[in-house]
């Protein structure tokens, strides 16, 4: 018998992995970059990598279904006439009428009202279908200024001046000609089928200064009535926390690079931004400094999956979250029901992000008629409410184990770390000691 | 005519005051006294009020006026008439940065020279400047008229979709995308009325050059790479 040499198991880089190969490939063919919806998918440290500690000898929980643990929260109380009481913590994000169908923000609409919070416009102005749906509607005044116009400034209940967004701090948008339908179209001032650029910077401020008296100008057209957010993405989430308030905001929005958008380069995405969890505790430092924790209230977006996330981002000082992938999932994005037709877009359920395509089988991001007809904005609308009260009973069940009688109770100290990441990120020690990175502690 | 004093009374009476207006209103004229530079001054008026502002204002004067006619008597800061739905607005000096910025309909009028970005992303507003336009003007301007009876500075009608641009003078360069056109019969009809409207007419239409879009990059082109 001849011998053969044992032969070396086929070795790919770890560098030039699959996808990094078929995305040098895909570039050489098309010579674009490539364009996705959805936020950051590398893994990130993140609230996974954080646990709660619970009650002990020191602390006493309070009794589940028993022992109230309130979860109600006020936003907009320091200049605004008339603030936004929420039932709950977590609020539907800002998502454009035109990346969505009309049956879409209608849904988004029927299920934070059921569930007693709000939901929010996106870059196209407002539809009859959210604000008709909508308790609560936050009016989002961004950039390009699509479909901007006073009356429904007024029929608002809360004005968010967007600076940034956690897929893209420091990028505009882009909806392509094939999502431009008639209705679109005439929403935003523009010829059918064109791509619509969304500017990166707005037209008529530049810095702190200039957007102090630019909303001064928005309180001064509603009457000083609306709550005023400020919504930036998780770039210097300490400076631009700071100097929002300083602005006169009463609310500031904060996105770290989890957090989707209709649309955007995944170069952008996925190397632009820090990760939700680094944003939150400079943040809310900013605020203490400043006197104003809990005065000029914090929103925080970005990859929020759970009940459980819920409870760390609060505990970590923020006052409220937002959802918007998570709330798109509970509508019925990336269903797997839907897998033929994942398949014949070269994708799969769980995988499709060609938001800005417009040919989403869920009938969510498209505003083609008969692919929108799969969304019954009803019963979308019911999955969400569902969704919520989960996460809302989640979040509660952590903050009685914790001993909290309002989830607005959680703090720091309800936390520990399970990487040294996260640890210092979150300000909170790794597990099993006493030691935060960064932190000298006697 | 009804009187309101700026160094007296605070700003965020004076526009709640206008806000109170009804359209039917039969004192629908207005005088605002000492605004030195103030910003926010008439902003969000929603009803078609006669208003004289005898100074100069600051940032945002006029800011999404609805149905009202104001007139600065003096020049303006920052943002002047900015996202206009309707009415008209008359500045009598200067104005400075974004005057019109996203204005989506009314008129205008700027006697005298307007800075950098005028008309930026206009919706479709007229705008009459009767002097000069600084740098960045019309940029992504959609829908509407801006018409310039002196020069255009840098980069006009930058990223243009479909406004149309009238400049009178010189125009320092254009922006990406922005061209010279044919000046037809419907442009000459079109500008005769808007410079009449402005109280303008001595300038001739026929003066004028017209700038747009070559609407080469209104879908994405590899090709174009170099112009985005």
């Amino acid at each position: 018998m001849s011998y053969r040499n044992p032969p070396t198991t086929p070795r790919k880089s770890a560098t030039f992995d699959d996808y990094t190969l078929s995305e040098i490939r895909r570039a050489a063919a098309t010579g674009i970059y490539d364009i996705r919806g959805g936020g950051a998918k590398r893994r990130v440290p993140n609230f996974d990598d954080l646990l709660f500690l619970g009650a002990s000898i020191s602390r006493y929980p309070l009794e589940g279904y028993r022992e109230t643990c309130d979860t109600s929260v006020v936003l907009g109380t320091r200049f605004a006439r008339k603030p936004i009481e929420l039932k709950i913590p977590i609020t539907i994000a800002g998502m454009s009428f035109g990346s969505l169908s009309g049956g879409a923000k209608e849904a988004l609409g029927r299920g934070a009202t059921t569930a007693g919070t709000s939901t929010t416009t996106g870059d196209g102005g407002m539809t009859e279908e959210e604000r008709g749906h909508s308790d609560k509607l936050v009016y989002q005044y961004l950039p390009s200024r699509y479909g901007m116009n006073p009356d429904d400034l007024r029929r608002a209940d809360a004005i968010e001046i967007v600076v940034g967004q956690g897929a893209k701090p420091g990028g505009g948008g882009m909806l392509l000609g094939q999502k431009i339908s008639d209705r679109v179209a005439e929403m935003r001032t523009l010829p059918k089928g064109i791509d619509q650029r969304s500017a990166c910077r707005h037209p008529d401020w530049t810095g702190p200064d200039d957007l102090e008296i630019k909303i001064l100008e928005l309180r001064e057209i509603t009457d000083w009535q609306k709550p005023i957010y400020i919504k930036v993405g998780g770039a210097r989430p300490y400076y631009d926390t700071a100097l929002a308030v300083k602005s006169g905001a009463d609310c500031v929005v904060l996105d770290g690079m989890q957090g989707g958008t209709a649309a955007t380069q995944e170069v952008f995405i996925e190397h632009v931004g820090q990760p939700t969890l680094a944003c939150i505790r400079p943040a809310v430092k900013a605020l203490q400094e400043l006197g104003m924790h809990r005065k000029v209230q914090l929103i925080v977006s970005g990859g929020i999956r759970s009940g459980a996330d819920v409870a760390k981002a609060l505990a970590l000082g923020a006052d409220a979250v937002s959802i918007g992938t998570a709330a798109l999932v509970a509508l019925g994005d990336n269903d797997p029901r839907w897998e033929e037709d994942y398949n014949a877009l070269g994708t799969t359920a769980g995988a499709y992000d060609d938001w800005h395509e417009g040919a989403d089988p869920a009938g969510i991001s498209t505003q083609d008629p008969e692919l929108s007809k799969r969304l019954d904005p009803v019963a979308a609308g019911r999955r969400l409410a569902n969704y919520l009260k989960v996460m809302t009973l989640e979040t509660q069940t952590i903050a009685r184990a914790c001993g909290k009688s309002h989830v607005l109770n959680l703090e720091p100290e309800d936390l520990c770390a399970l990487t040294v990441e996260a640890s210092a990120m979150a300000g909170v020690p790794l597990a099993g000691t006493d030691w935060i990175p960064g932190q000298i502690r006697y | 005519m009804q009187t309101f004093d700026l160094a007296a009374e605070p700003l965020r009476d004076l526009n709640q005051n206008l806000h109170n207006q009804q359209p039917g209103t039969n004192d629908a004229g207005w005088e605002i006294l000492n605004p030195k530079g103030s910003h926010a001054v008439a902003v969000g008026v929603n009803a078609p009020l006669d208003i004289h502002v005898k100074g100069n204002v600051g940032y945002y004067c006029g800011g999404m006026n609805k149905h009202g006619a104001i007139t600065v008597h003096g020049s303006a800061g920052p943002g002047v008439g900015e996202n206009m739905m309707s009415g008209r607005i008359i500045v009598k000096g200067d104005a400075s940065q974004y005057a019109g910025a996203t204005g989506r309909g009314g008129l205008l009028v700027i006697e005298g020279n307007a800075s950098s970005r005028c008309g930026i992303s206009m919706k479709g507003i007229d705008i009459v400047v009767g002097g000069s336009i600084g740098h960045m003007s019309a940029f992504m301007a959609q829908s509407g008229n801006l018409v310039v009876l002196g020069d255009a500075g840098e980069a006009l009608g930058d990223s243009i979709y479909e406004a149309r641009l009238f400049v009178r003078g010189s125009v320092k360069s254009l922006g990406a995308d922005c061209i010279e056109k044919e000046m037809r019969a419907e442009h000459i009809e079109l500008l005769t009325r808007l410079l009449d409207e402005a109280g303008m007419s001595n300038a001739g239409p026929e003066e004028f050059k017209r700038y747009g879009s070559a609407r080469k990059l209104y879908n994405f082109d590899i090709d174009n790479a170099d112009a985005y």
